[in-house]
């Protein structure tokens, strides 16, 4: 394995606020990292700096062996950073197979329109939406919604996928769809990073976990160390949570 | 056996025949003689041609650009400006076209930052401020006085004649050049943009360098056209030129047509410049309150355009009625 993205102190402030506080930390190719951390944590501002939604106010973004940090959202794209939005982003008027030609074209490079649609249609199949290709994205149920926001940023070729909270609002049989979906998109190879707040959903998926507190990376690793580390537990857990997901996990 | 003919053709189809048939119309004005009528299928052209224009960047892209008055107006003054210094007519037009599509690549990436109503009224700005420009810069623009500029060779039907093919001309090109935009890469990104321009970016379409393709291609025949309108009117002036009217009246007949098609643009001029007539001949008090009531109708009954209504609805209850006249029989 190698390594694909690196963070070297990352930091984002908004006027007074630092919403991300020098954040370093690297991710392998394949590899599906959880990132987690109570609501304001800094989790979404993380991914817009990754994919150049917002200007870095200090550190650097490397992509690939590539100095990314001054890179535009849709030169993210291009390269293969791509994310969904934790509110679902579809060109509304469109079908959902227009929806995602326009990642296949636009980010995955493809030249013309009509070999953008094929692969747009291939990647509605992968993901399970083939048989409503063509019908408005407006029309979808959330879980399709979701599943559509996956297929577009499919279709864009990426090496990392960045997921804010796809499994949120969600019930449990379809948030086990949305992991078995997941699953098979890294056994493709592409890196991803699974933004979560349910946990029992972030231990079952991730090899790694990186949590996040007020900004700061607090603690990074394999997800048994993170449940016993004591910061995590005094900021995000609270230590009756972290006993009972424990025995829980231990056990399966 | 209810929809008849068009029920049998593909709506797309019959659209571009009665739009090519009508664009045939204006081209045999002439042959009437009746100079009052070659007049009205010049405005028309004209406005159609700048009405296809808007609609790139307030159709396809969704940003509501007051400028068409701008570029129409600056069109006017580089022709006349050009022609005076012996510069050839159609040297003369090429010449506007092309500066006027500069100075929308430039003026893009600045007010192209704005969206929504900020940019509605950084464009209706610009308007006043190239007027200003231009009236205040008395020494080559003439300033207040306004300019003459050389006229066309021949007799009147015959320049009226030329005026006209100029336009249907640059109509056809915008036409043209729709339908290329359409249906590329381009046009697929202007949708994008339209519908969301976050995830229009997320998706990687370039954002900035579309809308600034969108915003020249809505300025370069504005440009055009307003060099030829000088060219025929001999005469031009910062009021008349950089007209706070003009400017509105183009996006309200892209918008009563059927904004971010191609034929909606094309229908909403015609409309439009007739309606305007026969109020004018009719009503001339009444004439601008007229226009805004077209506005506030556009607003509350037709926000897809003329295009947008379902005729064969209309066309199927007819025909049912009909049926029901016979059995009533
Ligand atoms: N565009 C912005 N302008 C100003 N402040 C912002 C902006 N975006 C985020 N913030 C602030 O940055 C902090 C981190 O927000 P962020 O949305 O990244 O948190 P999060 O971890 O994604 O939370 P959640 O779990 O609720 O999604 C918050 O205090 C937020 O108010
Ligand atoms: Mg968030």
């Amino acid at each position: 394995m190698s390594e694909i993205l690196r963070l070297e102190k990352v930091s984002k402030a908004f006027g007074g606020v630092t919403a991300v506080n020098e954040v370093s930390f690297a991710l392998e190719e394949g590899e599906i990292v959880g990132l987690i951390g109570p609501n304001g944590a800094g989790k979404t501002t993380l991914v817009n700096l990754i994919t150049g939604v917002h200007p870095l106010s200090g550190g650097r973004v490397v992509f690939a062996g590539q100095d990314v940090s001054r890179q535009k959202p849709y030169e993210a794209a291009r390269r293969g950073l791509a994310r969904t939005f934790q509110i679902v982003q579809p060109f509304p008027e469109m079908t959902v197979v227009e929806n995602v030609a326009a990642g296949a074209l636009f980010g995955g490079g493809l030249r013309t329109r009509q070999a953008a649609s094929e692969e747009a249609r291939r990647e509605l199949a992968f993901v399970g939406l083939d048989h409503v290709a063509d019908t408005p994205a407006a029309s979808l149920t959330l879980p399709n919604r979701k599943r559509l926001e996956l297929a577009k940023s499919l279709a864009m070729r990426p090496k990392v996928l960045l997921l804010d909270e796809v499994n949120a609002g969600l019930n449990a049989a379809e948030i086990d769809g949305a992991l078995e979906l997941i699953r098979k998109i890294a056994k493709r190879g592409i890196t991803i990073v699974i933004i979560e707040h349910l946990m029992k959903v972030v231990l079952s998926i991730s090899q790694r976990i990186l949590v996040l507190h007020h900004g700061e990376l607090i603690a990074g690793g394999p997800p048994r160390e993170v449940l016993e580390d004591e910061r995590v537990i005094e900021a995000y857990l609270g230590a009756k949570f972290a006993a009972r997901i424990k025995a829980e996990g231990m056990h399966a | 056996m209810t929809s008849g003919l068009l029920g049998r053709l593909p709506a797309g189809a019959l659209g571009y025949a009665l739009c090519a048939l009508w664009i045939a119309l204006l081209a045999a004005s002439p042959l009437t003689g009746d100079n009052y009528l070659v007049r009205i299928a010049v405005m028309i052209s004209m406005f159609s041609a700048m009405a296809l224009s808007w609609n790139f960047i307030g159709g396809f892209t969704g940003y509501p650009s007051f400028s068409t008055a701008a570029f129409f107006g600056l069109g006017c003054y580089v022709g006349a400006i050009a022609q005076r210094n012996g510069l050839p007519l159609f040297a003369a037009w090429a010449l506007a076209t092309l500066f006027v599509a500069a100075f929308a690549a430039l003026l893009g990436l600045i007010i192209l930052r704005l969206k929504g109503h900020y940019f509605a009224i950084g464009s209706i700005a610009i308007v006043e401020v190239t007027r200003l420009l231009v009236s205040s810069w008395g020494s080559v623009t003439g300033g207040g006085d306004g300019l003459n500029v050389p006229l066309m060779q021949g007799s009147p039907g015959a320049v009226a004649a030329q005026v006209l093919y100029a336009m249907l001309g640059v109509l056809l090109v915008a036409f043209a050049a729709t339908l290329a935009v359409q249906r590329g890469r381009l046009g697929f990104g202007l949708r994008c943009i339209h519908q969301n321009e976050d995830a229009a970016d997320m998706v990687g379409v370039d954002t900035t360098r579309f809308k600034i393709a969108a915003y020249t291609l809505s300025a370069l025949f504005c440009g055009t056209v307003g060099a030829i309108y000088a060219s025929w009117v001999g005469y031009i002036d910062p009021t008349d030129s950089f007209s706070i009217l003009l400017t509105i009246k183009v996006p309200v007949m892209a918008l009563l047509g059927g904004p971010g098609t191609a034929i909606g643009p094309v229908l909403g001029a015609g409309v439009f410049v007739l309606l305007e007539e026969f109020f004018w001949a009719n009503f001339l008090q009444w004439n601008r309150a007229i226009l805004g009531g077209i506005i506030v109708f556009l607003i509350f009954f037709l926000p897809g355009g003329l295009l947008k209504i379902d005729y064969r609805r209309f066309y199927r209850r007819a025909a049912e009625r009909r049926a029901a006249g016979k059995a009533a029989a």
